[in-house]
């Protein structure tokens, strides 16, 4: 992060005790928050706890905060470290969870059904142009729902990437820094992940 | 460059990730391809939906603690 991170005015801001800027961070934050931490415990309820635990650790934090990195990303770090704790200690209360199970994360196998090509690699039916989908379709709650569903459904190590580059909007050397993996791979797992949601959703809207 | 190849490098092309090489190739393909020039507006629609995730307000009473919490640390 550059030298302006440590001039931040919001965090300035916050250290002062403004607030305002309290305010308008937890109401920017919270949605992708708490998506992110239900990325890890699965469970809504216990999902929120993570939450407001990490609100609460920031604000008992704030005043030894520098500003090495983003505030944004040490306000990720921190919901990261909670739901993970979290996570193994649900781990140890349920004789069978789902977080630990193997997944294709990081292979390089096609992301698209192989019968969709020819032997000459080309479509034999192609995907068909959404321009056409209302957008109020596009948007609509119904997709929404299925898009959720679709992303709950991926393995954990594609979920947090998808949901820290595209949910709550960091930049790829950022989730790279925060979940410790290299480029490559992050950019392995994202494509993964968009890919089986857009499959999902060419199901949906046609 | 065939379709099969194209709809893998999808992530890389739109991440700007691509060699240069690669990627006159795959803008090759793509204008000549409409079902990959299709696939490619369904990725970029696909992160779009996925970014509208973010929007759920914070419950009042979550917000009303948390702003509590903030007062009392920063009269401590």
């Amino acid at each position: 992060m550059g030298a302006e991170d440590i001039h931040d005015p919001e965090l300035e801001a916050l250290k002062a005790g403004d607030e305002a800027a309290f305010q308008s961070l937890i109401q920017r934050y919270h949605g992708p928050m708490l998506r992110l931490a239900m990325t890890y415990v699965g469970d809504r309820g216990v999902a929120e706890d993570v939450v407001q635990e990490s609100w609460l650790t920031c604000v008992r934090s704030l005043d030894r905060f520098e500003g090495r990195s983003s505030l944004k990303t040490w306000i990720f770090g921190i919901v990261i470290n909670i739901a993970r704790a979290r996570r193994r200690k649900e781990a140890r209360i349920l004789p069978f969870t789902a977080f630990w199970r193997r997944d294709d994360s990081d292979s390089h196998r096609p992301t698209v059904d192989q019968s969709r090509f020819g032997s000459d690699g080309m479509w034999r039916t192609g995907p068909r142009s959404w321009d056409n989908v209302p957008e109020s379709k596009v948007i609509g709650g119904e997709t929404l729902q299925k898009v959720k569903t679709a992303i709950d459904a991926l393995p954990a190590k594609q979920r947090e990437v998808i949901l820290l580059r595209d949910v709550a909007g960091f930049d790829s050397a950022e989730v790279s820094s925060l979940l410790g993996i290299s480029a490559a791979n992050e950019r392995v797992r994202l494509h993964r992940a968009r890919a089986a949601v857009r499959k999902m959703l060419e199901e949906y809207l046609g | 460059m065939n379709c099969r190849q194209v709809v893998e490098l999808m992530t890389d092309y739109i991440e700007g990730t691509l060699p240069a090489d690669d990627r006159a190739r795959f803008e090759e393909h793509i204008a000549g391809c409409d079902g990959c020039r299709a696939y490619l507006a369904q990725m970029r629609v696909t992160r779009r939906i996925i970014g509208s995730l973010a929007d759920v307000p914070i419950p009042e009473t979550v917000e009303r603690e948390l702003l509590e919490a903030f007062r009392n640390w920063r009269q401590a």
